[in-house]
């Protein structure tokens, strides 16, 4: 039987969940067993190919971020927001209080020690969002991993139910929002 | 006396209980004095009433009428309520006067905003200036108040007709069609006990008039069997469920009925204080009620020793200041104390623990009037009218498409063809019964009852005719209480939001199957996860729409998978704008 393929990426976020992801430690091997990585900061894998999961770190605040899920979501059978930027916006959608000319302005021309003040417009750099959004306000999201960063038990409870073929449920010690 | 100054020494009596120091009536004070509440007047007004400063300001914070900045010296609220607004009318005269919505104008002169139902619906378009309903406003109207306006005529010399505020009593039944002599009722009650009485408004099967329909003679045994040496009667005229105003036209001719039927649920539980909660909206009849309250004390209906009868009870009125929550009991009570009307956890109740932590009965003005009438009457009387399990009477306030709104005195068990027929309203596309945390009923169900076993309803039938574009009524009620959510609860709070935006989405055009599959989920969940009934019934619109009137939402579909929540190029457009770039990559 060939195994499951699994993309994942961090969008605007912090690379928490990764880490957390990585928590399960040992448990990894036996993982691998069936699952197979696609596109991920852990191979350096650039892009997706038609997958069965993809894990979704981190909230949308630029055209790059609509980019890269768009190309998640067209490749994964089943798409997973991970954690609460990707959930709710979390720590980046702070700028959200403040408008984007107020939030460039203060990180490039106002603030204490800027050398050469500009507002960086270089076509390499991708264009920010006006406003930072949650994943599932661009694309269909299939299940929700909470917690900031969700606990590793609960990425191998999720991943350990859909290869299994269960609707996955997480149980109310792994079900949390911090 | 001082409602906040703990408790007052019982029974020793009290006359003409003066409100002047609560603090949503200061509030009030320093609103109309200065346009909005100055910031050091806070802490003046903390220390004065005895209040912590942050009491002080989340009172203010939470009222819709105070407000931090400062209002034009003319202060338009215009109605956004689907039978007394017409938010066209409100950008008209945004337009004429060059003002934005909620913005205060450079020379202090106008504010325009708007305001949930204010109750005028049998007006047509309707606005608060500077707190007076102003009736039936068309465009030609809307340009002689610009004119007034930029001549800096004060409001109490604009034209007085066009204040008026009429009863339209359509259909008199049971209640409205006896004629009441003030204190017969109080009268009647000679040679009979407590027990007697209250087995007398028991014996008539009498329930809450404000839709929850709980048996009151049970409600008012409990709260005289409550353990305490003090209870009070409070009456619920926070009328705020859109398209209700039958609290209004009681207020306004039948006060006698409401304030006897309080004097006498006070001699029955034992209680010697009671309170009017007045909707901030029906202000303009405060003074016509404290007159009336004063007549009723001048003829020894209230106050001390009550027609010799050794009777204690006097009442006072508490004005609220634009807060739909507050028409929740124990939110009316929060608001009595001074606080943010927050509604409580239940159990325990208010007739065990209610004002001041205090067994309180709150009833609805109509409930109270009926009770004056069953003592004067008889409970055969009442029972005259109506099913068995509902009986009597009810009063509904007609809007909407229909030639005749109005109030309808109906006998329970009236079928809603009947009531149709009666205001002369044809093409009906739908009824909302109830307002919108009632039911939304289409055609097939025109043959059901209003009765609490049937269609149960606080009196609001707003009628909608096929002209009308049904999804956007249920966004403008979903949208009204995502504005009036407390935010105490999370699943209300955010929940309510939640639906406003999906169904926001869905009206634009912008939906698809799976907007729509989501709606329903949350929609399930804030009705089932909201701490009171606000939350609870915040979702019925769009559940009702969704079963009764599923083509509406389908018709408006996009048949594609999914649609983001926003315009993603336009979300771009500040920062093209910013770094001055406009290549393929800036685009999406």
């Amino acid at each position: 039987m060939s195994k499951v393929r699994v993309a994942t990426t961090s969008l605007a976020g912090c690379f928490g969940c990764h880490m957390s992801f990585l928590d399960m430690d040992e448990r990894i091997v036996g993982l691998l067993e069936h699952v197979e990585f696609s596109r991920s900061p852990i191979n350096d894998i650039k892009h997706c190919e038609p997958c069965d999961i993809g894990l979704v770190e981190g909230a949308l605040c630029n055209a790059d971020n609509v980019h890269v899920l768009r190309e998640f979501r067209e490749n994964c059978k089943i798409l997973i927001a991970v954690g609460a930027c990707a959930i709710n916006g979390g720590v980046p959608a702070m700028r959200n209080h403040f408008s984007l000319q107020e939030c460039l302005e203060e990180a490039f021309l106002d603030e204490i020690g800027v050398d050469n003040p500009h507002i960086p417009n270089d076509v390499e750099i991708p264009l920010l969002l006006s406003k930072v959004h949650p994943l599932h306000e661009v694309v269909k999201v299939d299940y929700y991993l909470p917690g900031c960063p969700p606990p590793a038990d609960a990425f191998v409870k999720i991943l350990t139910d859909l290869l299994e073929g269960r609707e996955p449920a997480l149980p109310k010690n792994m079900l949390h929002y911090d | 006396m001082h409602v906040h100054h703990g408790q007052e020494s019982q029974p020793g009596f009290l006359t003409q209980p003066q409100l002047n120091d609560h603090l949503l009536h200061r509030l009030h004070d320093l609103q109309t004095r200065f346009r909005h509440i100055p910031q050091p007047s806070i802490a003046e007004l903390a220390e004065e009433l005895q209040l912590p400063i942050t009491q002080v300001e989340a009172v203010i914070d939470f009222y819709a009428f105070f407000h931090r900045q400062p209002r034009g010296q003319t202060d338009i609220l215009f109605s956004n309520c689907t039978s007394c607004g017409d938010l066209a009318l409100m950008q008209q005269l945004c337009d004429r006067l060059q003002v934005e919505p909620e913005q205060t104008r450079a020379d202090g002169r106008i504010s325009i905003g708007q305001a949930s139902c204010i109750g005028m619906c049998d007006h047509g378009p309707s606005a608060l200036v500077n707190g007076i309903p102003l009736t039936s406003i068309t465009a030609e109207l809307i340009e002689q108040m610009a004119a007034l306006i930029e001549s800096d005529t004060p409001v109490a010399s604009w034209p007085e007709n066009w204040f008026r505020v009429g009863n339209h009593i359509r259909k008199e039944g049971l209640l409205l069609s006896e004629s009441f002599e003030p204190g017969s009722a109080l009268k009647s009650m000679r040679g009979r006990n407590r027990d007697q009485l209250l087995e007398a408004i028991t014996a008539s099967g009498l329930k809450g008039r404000g839709g929850a329909g709980f048996s009151t003679g049970m409600k008012w045994q409990f709260c005289r069997d409550a353990e305490s040496t003090t209870r009070y009667v409070v009456c619920n005229a926070d009328e705020g469920e859109p398209g209700t105003f039958k609290d209004r036209i009681l207020l306004n001719s039948h006060a006698d009925e409401v304030f006897e039927g309080m004097t006498i649920c006070g001699h029955i539980i034992g209680a010697t204080q009671g309170y009017l909660y007045l909707r901030g909206e029906y202000r303009y009849l405060l003074d016509a009620l404290n007159t009336t309250l004063q007549r009723r004390r001048d003829a020894g209906l209230l106050g001390a020793n009550i027609l010799g009868e050794g009777i204690d009870f006097d009442i006072a009125i508490v004005v609220g200041a634009g807060a739909y929550i507050c028409g929740e009991e124990s939110a009316l009570i929060e608001s009595m104390e001074q606080k943010p009307g927050i509604p409580r956890i239940r159990p325990p109740f208010p007739v065990t623990c209610g004002f001041r932590n205090q067994p309180t009965v709150v009833n609805n003005v109509e409930t109270l009037a009926a009770a004056a009438n069953i003592i004067l009457r008889g409970h055969e009387w009442f029972e005259t009218r109506g099913t068995w399990q509902s009986r009597g009477s009810k009063l509904l306030s007609v809007s909407g498409d229909c030639a005749r709104p109005g109030i309808y005195e109906v006998a329970f068990g009236v079928t809603i063809e009947d009531i149709l027929h009666d205001c002369g309203a044809t093409d009906v596309q739908a009824v909302q019964v109830g307002g919108p945390s009632g039911s939304l009923v289409g055609p097939d169900k025109f043959s059901h009852c209003i009765a609490f076993e049937d269609i149960a309803t606080g009196g609001s039938f707003m009628i909608f005719n096929h002209t009308r574009d049904l999804l956007d009524i249920i966004g403008k009620f979903t949208r009204f209480f995502a504005h009036e959510s407390c935010g105490f609860c999370t699943p209300c709070r955010v929940g309510t939001t939640l639906l406003n935006n999906g169904m926001q989405k869905i009206c634009s055009g912008h939906g698809t199957a799976h907007d729509v599959d989501e709606l329903a989920r949350t929609a399930a969940l804030v009705s089932r996860r909201s701490h009171c009934g606000l939350g609870i019934t915040a979702a019925n619109p769009i559940r009702d729409g969704l079963k009764h009137f599923p083509q509406l939402f389908e018709a408006r579909l996009l048949h594609q998978e999914m649609e983001p929540e926003f315009n993603l190029d336009a979300s771009l457009a500040e920062a093209r704008k910013l770094t001055r770039r406009d290549d393929a990559e800036a685009h999406l």
